[in-house]
């Protein structure tokens, strides 16, 4: 039930998404911003119109939003949260995208790095420029914060009122920071804080925790024009990161991908990344039996699998965002670039 | 309660008494010492050697100053502590109920201790720590590991077995330490604490090489405050040093079933121990099935001692070694036990009340524990407290706890389950289960094993790691009416539990350890996995830092390096246009 509450709200998100972005096409074409031969690169309604759909088909019948409703796991609970609270965002409705954020930020503490984007997409729907100086963006800010921040002691206020203690901060949010219990799953830190040396433990846990939050401020700097790709990357970055990773975190940023299908043309290694991860998904379960039924490997081939899955994840993502980027160059500065002497020209980041 | 507002009005008329008394004055601790030997139906013997020193002092308000056969250490530690009843039992082996009977006191193995404060003691666990270690060093066994991690505090199992005033369960504190290997160094101290050490008595008998090449070898330590005398408006404190060892003569004997105190302990006894005001020796020669004797005994006893133990009518050769007619014929005492003919092995009795334990399950992610109880009684029913520690690294899902009696559920009338927190303390689970007659009770509950940290592992991490036995405390009911035993009359083995009526006698059995396997990370990979995970995080934070970093530039061709300008030279043979 969650998971098809899930693709929907994904599914009138992005329908909703298109329509912002479409209409900032035609500003941007309007007022001339766009490079004259850049005609191919820009998105019709033709093709967008079918992507919604794709989306929530891509969420539906991805094998791992399969396998975690199989598992009933609560992660299609959290996904759906986060999906409503993306679709509250692009809808424009601040109050309704502080309550899910807060929702999404009680269940397990990462979507904490999402008000990034959310309040950069805010502002820009409501055309408030993002200028440090400027009175109404710190107005809009800090309305949105205190939206949010009062909706979340709200929720754990409510928590307390229930328990009657506070115990529950340090079982949650402490377990998740703290990262006590060490049952191997997909991501990087249960093998790794299983063969920590007792003394580093503490500065570990605080350096891979401040690595998910960390992302969150240069992605903002560099992303602002553009909320709903930030708002993508930092799900992606949350669900390789967290202390307890599940495949359903997969599957919600996967479902985003169909969005970026434009992209396709600048993406550079998608062939071999979408190999590395299908074969990583089939191998987790193979390795897994054969270390604790078969006895006859052990933990570091299911470690060696979940480190290529994750690079494997990282590689996919910054592939995405280098395509992105390279796109935005090539709709501001022309599509068949020519060198000084009139040659074709190579594209490089320096 | 009105016995501690009396005690302050008692104790210095008492003192004055005793003062006045003079040298002559009657002593006030005494010791009792004894031996029993049982043939046990599958042809082994056990050897059941207790020794009672009885006080009659005044320990917890520390108002003594002179030991003379308690022990010093113990009553240091009794009174400095705070402690009402201590039970310490370091064991090695199993004792097999099925095939040996019902044990006079059975302890699990590995080392266990429980103890009850006293109600002034404001930090239990403070006091736990600290008595825990200085017992390790006391009996040089390592008591010291234990911790909040193997303590718990049942509610119901361990009731007080010597005078209580109130039992607020929180004074109670329980732990098992099943890997504990018992050794000699672990007899001496224990041997040191007897008041003729093992010089002269009974203690004689104990030589480590034989004690330990036994089938079941378990020595105890209790203390507990008792009745002074009928009136009960003094306390006492009582200590007996137990010590049962079980020996397979048959494998030994060449094929027959005879033993004698010397093919058993390689001496034999010379004299009693000159403290001791009572030093006997008890042979059980009970008929086994009304039969004539099957059984010889020399020397002949000089008298003959009839009980009932354990719901049974039991007799008893006794061999009484203070009195002066026993060393006349000969210098020392070897009681030899004769089978006149070989006992029909297919009439083993079964004991009313077992139980066993096993885990089942495949892998190394799931398993299963099961324990069955069984009541061979053909038409009584009776409660038995089943009390469960498991260590807090086996999660035990409590949701799948099963208890099955002849094929129907069987619902316990009381449950206490307190869950356990990683790393903090174990499990606990307590029932009280109600078994039907002629009966097995299966008991199932299913398990997930975590990953522990490396340094969380022994240095043999394959061998696994121990569960801790159950214990069953039960109050069996028994055939035969039991009248109430008198402690300074009776034997020793019949006044180890208190016996609340005569219709039904205490026991306490223990199930198996458990020895179950965690799945092991690679415990030589430390740095590789280190390296590697933060090889992972960089690869991650360097295309980021490339992304957010650097701008899109239009290149400035260069000549081409020295790869680029072979290459083309290859072209150029080739006949391929140049890079």
């Amino acid at each position: 039930v969650t998971d098809v509450l899930t693709a929907v709200a994904l599914y009138l998100a992005i329908q909703e998404f298109n329509k912002v972005v479409f209409k900032k096409q035609k500003l941007l074409i309007e007022l001339d911003k766009y490079a004259p031969d850049v005609a191919e690169l820009i998105q019709t309604p033709m093709e967008m119109h079918y992507i919604p759909l794709k989306v929530a088909l891509f969420y539906l019948l991805n094998p791992y939003t399969v396998m975690s409703c199989v598992a009933k796991s609560t992660c299609a609970i959290n996904n759906t949260v986060i999906a409503f609270f993306i679709l509250a965002t692009i809808k424009g409705s601040a109050f309704l995208s502080g309550v899910f954020l807060a929702l999404a930020t009680y269940q397990s503490l990462y979507p904490l790095t999402l008000f990034a984007p959310a309040l950069l997409y805010l502002l820009q729907r409501q055309f408030i420029p993002i200028k440090l100086k400027s009175k109404s963006f710190w107005l809009y800010t800090m309305q949105y914060a205190a939206l949010y921040l009062c909706s979340l002691v709200v929720i754990i206020c409510l928590s307390f009122f229930l328990l009657n203690s506070w115990d529950f901060i340090p079982s949650v949010y402490g377990f998740i920071l703290s990262v006590p219990d060490l049952t191997p799953n997909i991501g990087l830190f249960w093998y790794f804080f299983a063969e920590m040396f007792e003394h580093f433990s503490l500065f570990f846990i605080c350096v891979f925790q401040i690595n998910v939050f960390f992302y969150t401020i240069p992605l903002a700097i560099k992303l602002k024009e553009h909320p709903v790709f930030f708002m993508f990357v930092q799900i992606a970055i949350i669900s390789i990161f967290k202390s307890y990773p599940t495949v359903g975190d997969i599957a919600l940023y996967m479902a985003f991908l169909p969005v970026w299908s434009h992209l396709y043309r600048f993406l550079r290694n998608i062939f071999i990344l979408s190999c590395v991860l299908i074969v990583c998904s089939l191998l987790f379960p193979v390795l897994w039996h054969l270390w604790i039924y078969a006895g006859s490997a052990n933990s570091n081939f299911y470690y060696a699998i979940t480190l290529t899955f994750n690079i494997g994840q990282i590689l996919l993502i910054s592939d995405y965002f280098y395509a992105f980027l390279r796109r935005e160059y090539y709709l501001t500065h022309g599509l068949h670039l020519t060198r000084q002497d009139g040659t074709e020209a190579m594209l490089v980041l320096k | 309660a009105g016995m501690a507002a009396v005690l302050p009005l008692l104790l210095p008329p008492l003192l004055l008494l005793l003062a006045a008394a003079g040298p002559g004055r009657a002593r006030r601790d005494a010791l009792r010492e004894e031996l029993l030997l049982s043939p046990l139906p599958a042809g082994d013997v056990a050897a059941t050697f207790q020794f009672r020193t009885r006080w009659d002092a005044d320990l917890p308000r520390g108002a003594v100053s002179h030991y003379r056969l308690f022990p010093k250490a113990l009553g240091r530690l009794v009174a400095a502590l705070g402690v009402r009843e201590l039970h310490l039992a370091l064991t090695q082996g199993f004792w097999r109920t099925r095939a040996w009977g019902q044990p006079p006191l059975q302890a699990p193995a590995g080392a266990e201790l429980w103890v009850w404060f006293q109600p002034t003691v404001t930090d239990v666990d403070k006091a736990w720590k600290e008595l825990s270690n200085i017992l390790s060093g006391i009996f040089c066994a390592s008591l010291n590991f234990i911790d909040s991690t193997n303590t718990v505090t049942p509610t119901a199992s361990f009731k007080p077995l010597g005078l209580a005033n109130g039992t607020d369960h929180h004074l109670l504190r329980y732990a098992v330490l099943p890997r504990e290997v018992v050794c000699t160094e672990n007899l001496t101290p224990w041997k040191k604490l007897l008041p003729c050490g093992s010089k002269s008595g009974l203690a004689v008998l104990l030589k480590a090489e034989r004690l330990f090449h036994s089938s079941y070898h378990s020595q105890a330590v209790h203390i507990r405050p008792v009745c002074r005398d009928a009136s009960c408006l003094a306390v006492s404190w009582e200590l007996r040093q137990t010590l049962t060892v079980v020996f397979d003569t048959f494998s030994s004997g060449q094929g027959k079933k005879d033993w004698s105190l010397f093919k058993m302990f390689s001496r034999t006894l010379t004299d009693a121990c000159p403290l001791a005001s009572q030093s006997k020796v008890y042979v059980d020669i009970s008929p086994k099935n009304k039969e004539k004797e099957l059984l010889e005994v020399t020397p002949p006893p000089a008298s003959v001692h009839e009980a009932i133990v354990q719901g049974d009518k039991r007799t008893y050769a006794v061999y009484d070694l203070l009195s002066p007619l026993l060393f006349n014929t000969s210098r020392s005492l070897n009681v030899q036990l004769k089978w006149k003919r070989p006992q029909d092995s297919s009439e083993l009795p079964t004991p009313i009340l077992h139980a066993q334990r096993y885990v089942s399950g495949y892998g190394l992610q799931t398993g299963e524990i099961s324990t069955l109880i069984y009541n061979t009684h053909p038409y009584r029913a009776f409660p038995v407290i089943l009390l469960e520690t498991v260590p807090w690294y086996l999660r035990l899902y409590v949701h799948t706890l099963t208890i099955i009696t002849k094929g129907k559920e069987n619902k316990p009338s009381y449950i206490h389950y307190q869950p356990a927190q990683d790393r903090r303390r174990p499990h606990l689970l307590e029932m009280l289960i109600q078994l039907p007659a002629n009966s097995v009770t299966k008991i199932t509950i299913q398990f997930e094993r975590a990953l522990l940290k490396w340094t969380e592992y022994t240095p043999d991490p394959n061998h696994g790691f121990y569960v801790s036995s159950s214990v069953l405390s039960a109050l069996v009911p028994s055939v035969i009416a039991m009248k109430d035993v008198d402690v300074e009359q009776s034997p020793l083995f019949t006044s180890l539990f208190p016996s609340s009526d005569g219709s039904s006698y205490f026991v306490r059995l223990y199930t198996e350890p458990l020895l179950v396997n965690l799945p092991t990370p690679d415990f030589s990979m430390p740095y590789n996995v280190i390296c590697l995970t933060c090889t992972v995080v960089a690869v991650c934070y360097g295309s980021f830092y490339n992304l957010l970093t650097r701008t899109f530039h239009v290149e400035e061709p260069s000549r081409g390096g020295l790869a680029k300008r072979l290459a083309n030279i290859i072209r150029k043979f080739r006949g391929v246009p140049p890079l």
